[in-house]
């Protein structure tokens, strides 16, 4: 199963991969080669610099960053999946052709960009000159936006962080509804608990992404639960502002990038609570950590930005979470690249995962040179027309998730919610049958609850 | 072919070196400037610390990770790097004539040493070259430029490794190497090879990136 041999399937499926976008083909259907060179050369002379003139410029071709990506490794070091390979499919092109390049070629630049990079940045690793390939890849992607070629499932996520400032067309009362029938069951199993709504200076204020009220209410009450037992002074707003995710980041629509981040962090500054705590996702972390706050002009997000890993860390560290007793299977621990490679969380993700689990199994590479899930970087939100893609562009991340098994892992935590649901479609396609949970599932599940 | 050789190694030097010298200054001030007009945002993440962090880890054989993982790619560079720069600085026929011209001197290699840091050199654009031909990944962002490049930094070494030698036609291979040899300073700013100018700077702002922000090891 690791190295499935090409077979008659296999070449159907690659038929079958030629996926038609509608949000791409009608998008290219509008395009004229005036507009796209008038657009290509706006971004590029105007809106990048230095950085990227010298990234271009330095790149020897040496090819030394292509195994870093696991979509080169997976697709058997195929050259037109390394980095630098994307690259010059793609930016080199457009600057050597001062911009005059076809519809067809924006078609396939937008694919590549958009579903063929993680912007995952492990190839930054890999380059001896350090060149930003994600950065690179991101300029791509805006170019694409700004021509309107974007695919039509993450479009659709980034016109709802435009209309309702979440990216799941989550309505206004939905919300507080949805926390507050969590809040209902749960003083269930917890009679005192409550998810306080806009508690003004409060210390934290809780924020997750809109998956998680849309379909995993249950990580809430978790989260709820998690606070209620280490008797955390918390809060989560009422009002737009309560999703953290960011879909436009990954299209390049940086200006509803910072609509959505500065609106959050506003909410934060309403409330005048200390401390901004996330829950279990990555491209969140980026956005609000690295990517949205600068762009709004805050070098360092203006209230501090705790992810859930480090806030776990932090109550275990201090005992405020009793634990009945640890969890008996067997786990690894999935890196995921916006929290680890982007935020330094490995040792205290693995602080968390020994306090948690009586055994860690480590996947190789780990930490910060570990494979990507494949899902990230807006990959995932792409949709279903290139899921199949995905998952076949992750051989690796199979391989090393076979391995750990073979070591006797039998459960995978992911603490991010890409990865989550990137892995998820890797074990079912690979046949893993391993479990995958979340930090917050087995906090949840071991912690000393009332009787 | 005195008065041509009098001509490529007077004049022509000159030249050659104030393109070179004038064309790096020019290359990275050029890029300082734009930086701080559009992008001026770069200079406040870069700390000192994590850029000598990155750039001694990389300036270091297999303190990387990519380094370790390719063991005879990194015994090559290095060693080709390291003989690119110190024999052309420290060989005898050179420091004579920057002590004829401008009565400096400094140490010098003996000679043999040189002949064969010269050949190691030589030995490193064939292993890019045979790279470049055979290993996919690298064939697909060749350009016919690529190419060009390797030919100009191997010609000086091979016109003065023949010119050593006096194999055959020394007065000629003397003119033709001296020429490869300005125009191989030449292109270090307006190649490829401006990787030397750009390096630091990329692997400082890189280093400072994920020192300060990302909390982790670019290397
Ligand atoms: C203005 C430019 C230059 C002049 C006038 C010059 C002159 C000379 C002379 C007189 C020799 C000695 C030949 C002999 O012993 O008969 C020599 C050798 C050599 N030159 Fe240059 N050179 C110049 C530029 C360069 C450059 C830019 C490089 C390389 C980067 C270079 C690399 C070498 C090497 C490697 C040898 C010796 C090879 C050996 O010992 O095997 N030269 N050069
Ligand atoms: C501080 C100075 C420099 C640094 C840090 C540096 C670094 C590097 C690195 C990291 C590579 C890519 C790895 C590889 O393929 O081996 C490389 C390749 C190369 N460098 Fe340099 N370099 C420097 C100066 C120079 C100079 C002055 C020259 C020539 C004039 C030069 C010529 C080359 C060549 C020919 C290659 C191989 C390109 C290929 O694969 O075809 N480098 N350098
Ligand atoms: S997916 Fe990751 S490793 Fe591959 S090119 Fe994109 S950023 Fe680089
Ligand atoms: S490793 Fe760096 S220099 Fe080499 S091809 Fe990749 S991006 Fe270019």
């Amino acid at each position: 199963m690791a190295e499935p041999a090409v077979t008659q399937d296999e070449k159907k499926e690659e038929e079958e991969q030629k996926v038609v976008d509608e949000g791409i083909e009608v998008g290219i259907s509008r395009l004229t080669e005036a507009r796209i060179e008038q657009v290509i050369n706006q971004v590029l002379n105007t809106e990048t610099g230095a950085r990227l003139k010298t990234y271009v410029n330095t790149c020897i071709h040496c090819g030394l960053c292509s195994e870093a990506c696991h979509y080169y490794m997976s697709h058997d070091k195929d050259p037109k999946w390394s980095p630098v390979g994307k690259v010059k499919q793609t930016l080199w092109e457009m600057i050597r052709k001062k911009g005059r390049v076809s519809p067809d070629f924006m078609r396939r630049a937008v694919e590549i960009a958009q579903t063929e990079c993680n912007l995952c940045r492990r190839c930054l690793q890999f380059c001896p000159f350090g060149i930003d390939i994600a950065y690179l890849i991101s300029m791509v992607r805006r170019i694409c936006h700004k021509l309107g070629i974007t695919p039509l499932y993450i479009q659709d996520t980034a016109h709802s962080h435009s209309v309702t400032m979440n990216q799941m067309w989550v309505k206004g009362d939905e919300w507080p509804d949805t926390l507050q029938w969590q809040e209902e069951e749960a003083r269930g199993e917890f009679p005192t608990l409550r998810i306080p709504l806009e508690k003004e200076g409060a210390d934290i204020m809780y924020s997750v992404i809109a998956p998680e009220p849309k379909f995993q209410a249950q990580l809430i009450y978790q989260a709820a639960a998690i606070m209620e037992v280490a008797g955390v002074d918390w809060t989560m707003p009422a009002d737009m502002g309560w999703d953290n995710s960011d879909m436009a980041m990954f299209t390049g629509d940086n200006e509803i990038m910072g609509r959505v981040k500065r609106t959050h962090f506003e909410l934060a500054a309403r409330l005048r609570v200390k401390r901004i705590v996330m829950g279990e996702c990555g491209h969140a972390f980026r956005s609000v950590y690295d990517t949205g706050n600068r762009w709004l002009g805050w070098s360092h997000p203006p209230i501090p930005i705790v992810h859930a890993i480090d806030f776990y860390w932090e109550l275990l560290k201090d005992n405020r979470i009793p634990i009945k007793e640890k969890y008996p299977e067997p786990v690894t621990l999935h890196d995921p690249c916006n929290v680890i490679r982007g935020g330094g969380l490995m040792e205290k993700a693995r602080y968390v995962a020994h306090a948690l689990c009586e055994t860690v199994v480590e996947m190789h590479p780990n930490r910060e040179y570990n494979y990507c899930c494949c899902a990230g970087g807006g990959v995932i939100n792409c949709g279903p027309p290139y899921k199949l893609k995905r998952v076949k562009s992750n051989r690796v991340k199979a391989e090393q998730l076979m391995d750990a098994k073979a070591r006797g892992a039998k459960v995978i935590i992911s603490p991010c919610h890409n990865c989550h649901s990137g892995l998820k479609d890797i074990k079912n396609y690979y046949d893993l049958h391993m479990d995958i949970k979340f930090f917050g599932d087995i906090i949840y599940q071991i912690m000393e609850k009332p009787e | 072919m005195h008065d041509l050789y009098q001509f490529v190694s007077g004049p022509l030097a000159w030249v050659a070196f104030i393109l070179f010298v004038g064309g790096s200054l020019y290359r990275m001030i050029a890029m300082l400037v734009e930086v701080k007009k559009k992008e001026p945002f770069i200079f406040t993440y870069m700390s000192l610390k994590y850029s000598l962090r990155s750039i001694v880890h990389w300036m270091t054989p297999f303190a990387t990770y990519n380094w370790r993982r390719k063991p005879v790619l990194t015994v090559v560079t290095f060693a080709f790097h390291i003989c690119l720069f110190v024999s052309p600085i420290f060989l005898l026929a050179h420091v004579t004539l920057w002590d004829e011209s401008w009565d400096i001197s400094w140490w010098t290699l003996p000679d043999g040493v040189a002949d064969v840091m010269t050949l190691i050199v030589i030995a490193g654009c064939v292993f890019f070259l045979l790279r470049r031909l055979t290993q996919p990944e690298v064939q697909f962002v060749t350009f016919p430029s690529d190419y060009f490049i390797l030919a100009i930094v191997a010609a000086p070494f091979v016109t003065g490794f023949l010119a050593y030698h006096q194999w055959f036609g020394y007065p000629m291979v003397m003119v033709l190497h001296v020429l490869a040899g300005e125009v191989m300073l030449v292109a270090i700013p307006f190649t490829r090879l401006s990787h030397m100018i750009y390096s630091p700077f990329t692997r400082a702002y890189m280093g400072s990136e994920f020192g300060v922000i990302r909390k982790s090891k670019d290397f």
